[in-house]
């Protein structure tokens, strides 16, 4: 009981080290989200407005690629940044950077494959209309994009999901260091592994409950936008 | 077009907080210590590393890893000292030419751990290796961590000095699960299981509910902790300097003492052995 109440505790007090926690959770999703939508957003809906051969084989390893274990891209990325790998003179292992880097790698394609379907969807309702004004390919994409805005917001949100959730990909290449990678996920597995079980759910419950958050703010925005649009 | 300006604006938010990011993670004056997890889950370092800041001002980033991926992330140069405990990997590791000196820094003992009930009866045996035979030979169920960490290492010689071969006569009994102290013992405290764990995780370790020191005190048992610098002439990236700097003062007689100084509940859990050259 004594430790369910120092969980709450550490939440209620504002303990300066579980808000760095916070922080640097939301900081290192959020800009991997960021990251992964500039290339997921564009990427989708070109995929989306064009024909080319191996386009079906394109979008089934997208959506393939929507499952990809973060262990693995935590492997991927962990060998490519370690000082002994290609890119290791960039110095960036053990840092909130490259956990930034593998958690866009997990969330692009999450954000390509819903932007794809949600502006193909959108682009059968407009084709002849567009087709009709004899619209430039990349114009195109921007029109459908700028038009699906609200609804893609679900797929960065999908996209955001997966970043917070996830723990194998950054302790591989963050590392779990004490106040410079340690996040929401990696804190709540070092606190299980010190049998601390108790603290180890308060935290789980503090990650939900900004998850929520996060995600009540974007519903929010996407209501006011739908309705200053509207 | 509200609609529009917000999105830019929003956008602007993001590219700023992505130019601002970097900077704010950016640290001076500190080094990477790969290290093991029952230096950081017996609480060790959160007790120590704020001291020697306050000494030297080196933030010291931990990573906590089994000892033969704590080496292996210092072959591959990724960190600048490693702090681990199994002589013999360490030896190797120096052999290689991946380390400059190694430096004995304490001691502590490793104990086998297991259920109150102890259907094994192995409760109070001073000889290890009989108390291993009869687990084996009872099939009783065992944890063992199965990640070539140190305490795995010790687990493989105390299994040998009971004149069994673990990795070939091993039935269902025998659970290898390749995770760090803490998730082992968690798993035999949830299967009432035994478990070899070091005693300074097993201090520290909070969910210990009907687990308990059943065997300890053999001198087989013993657990010395060493220290290294990865060899900057095999990696030039390497912060010697500062690395050195940690390496001396886990040595210094500042050093022991702050070590012999941590305690949990009145129990002391390292003990400072630097001023003999044999551990």
């Amino acid at each position: 009981m004594n430790t369910d109440l120092s969980a709450l505790q550490l939440v209620l007090s504002a303990d300066p080290a579980l808000i760095a926690i916070v922080k640097l959770s939301l900081l290192v999703s959020l800009t991997a989200v960021l990251l992964a939508a500039l290339i997921g957003v564009p990427l989708g809906a070109l995929i989306a407005l064009t024909r080319f051969p191996g386009r079906e084989a394109v979008i089934v390893t997208l959506n393939a690629l929507m499952g990809l274990p973060p262990v693995v891209a935590g492997l991927a990325v962990f060998l490519a940044l370690s000082r002994s790998g290609p890119l290791g003179s960039w110095g960036l292992l053990f840092t909130p950077q490259a956990m930034v880097i593998a958690q866009a790698i997990l969330v692009a394609p999450i954000i390509a494959a819903l932007s794809r379907q949600t502006v193909e969807d959108l682009w059968v309702e407009y084709r002849d209309e567009l087709a009709a004004m004899n619209v430039a390919a990349a114009a195109r994409v921007m029109t459908l994009i700028w038009d699906a805005r609200f609804s893609l917001v679900t797929a960065l949100l999908a996209g955001f999901g997966r970043a917070a959730a996830e723990v194998g990909a950054i302790i591989i290449v963050g590392g779990n260091i004490d106040g410079f990678t340690r996040t929401m996920t990696t804190a709540i597995a070092l606190e299980t592994s010190k049998g601390d079980l108790p603290l180890a759910i308060g935290l789980g419950l503090v990650l939900i409950a900004i998850v929520i958050l996060i995600n009540a703010l974007a519903w929010g925005a996407r209501r006011a936008g739908e309705r200053y649009a509207g | 077009m509200i609609a529009r300006r917000t999105f830019a604006a929003l956008l602007a938010f993001c590219a700023i907080t992505a130019v601002v990011v970097p900077r704010t993670f950016a640290q001076d004056k500190s080094i990477v210590v790969a290290s093991t997890t029952s230096t950081q889950d017996s609480g060790l370092f959160e007790y120590l590393l704020p001291l020697f800041k306050k000494k030297t001002g080196i933030t010291v980033k931990v990573i906590a890893q089994g000892t033969g991926q704590a080496l292996d992330t210092g072959r591959r140069g990724d960190a600048d000292v490693v702090f681990v405990h199994a002589k013999a990997q360490e030896e190797k590791f120096l052999s290689e030419g991946q380390g400059v000196k190694r430096f004995p820094v304490m001691y502590n003992d490793f104990v086998l751990i297991g259920p109150n009930s102890d259907p094994a009866g192995i409760k109070g045996m001073k000889d290890v290796a009989k108390a291993f035979k009869v687990l084996h030979d009872k099939k009783q169920s065992f944890i063992s961590r199965g990640d070539r960490s140190g305490t795995h290492s010790a687990e493989l010689r105390l299994w040998k000095a009971a004149g069994i071969d673990i990795a070939k006569d091993h039935g269902p009994w025998y659970k290898a699960i390749g995770q760090g102290m803490g998730a082992a013992l968690n798993t035999a405290q949830a299967s009432n299981s035994y478990v070899l764990s070091d005693r300074g995780t097993w201090i520290h370790f909070k969910n210990k509910s009907d687990l308990q020191i059943l065997v300890a005190g053999d001198r087989r048992m013993f657990n010395q902790y060493g220290v290294m610098l990865v060899n900057p002439a095999k990696h030039p990236n390497v912060k010697k300097e500062l690395g050195q700097q940690f390496i001396d003062y886990l040595v210094s007689p500042k050093g022991q003492k702050d070590i012999a100084n941590y305690t949990i509940n009145g129990q002391q859990l390292f003990y400072p052995d630097a001023s003999d050259p044999s551990a």
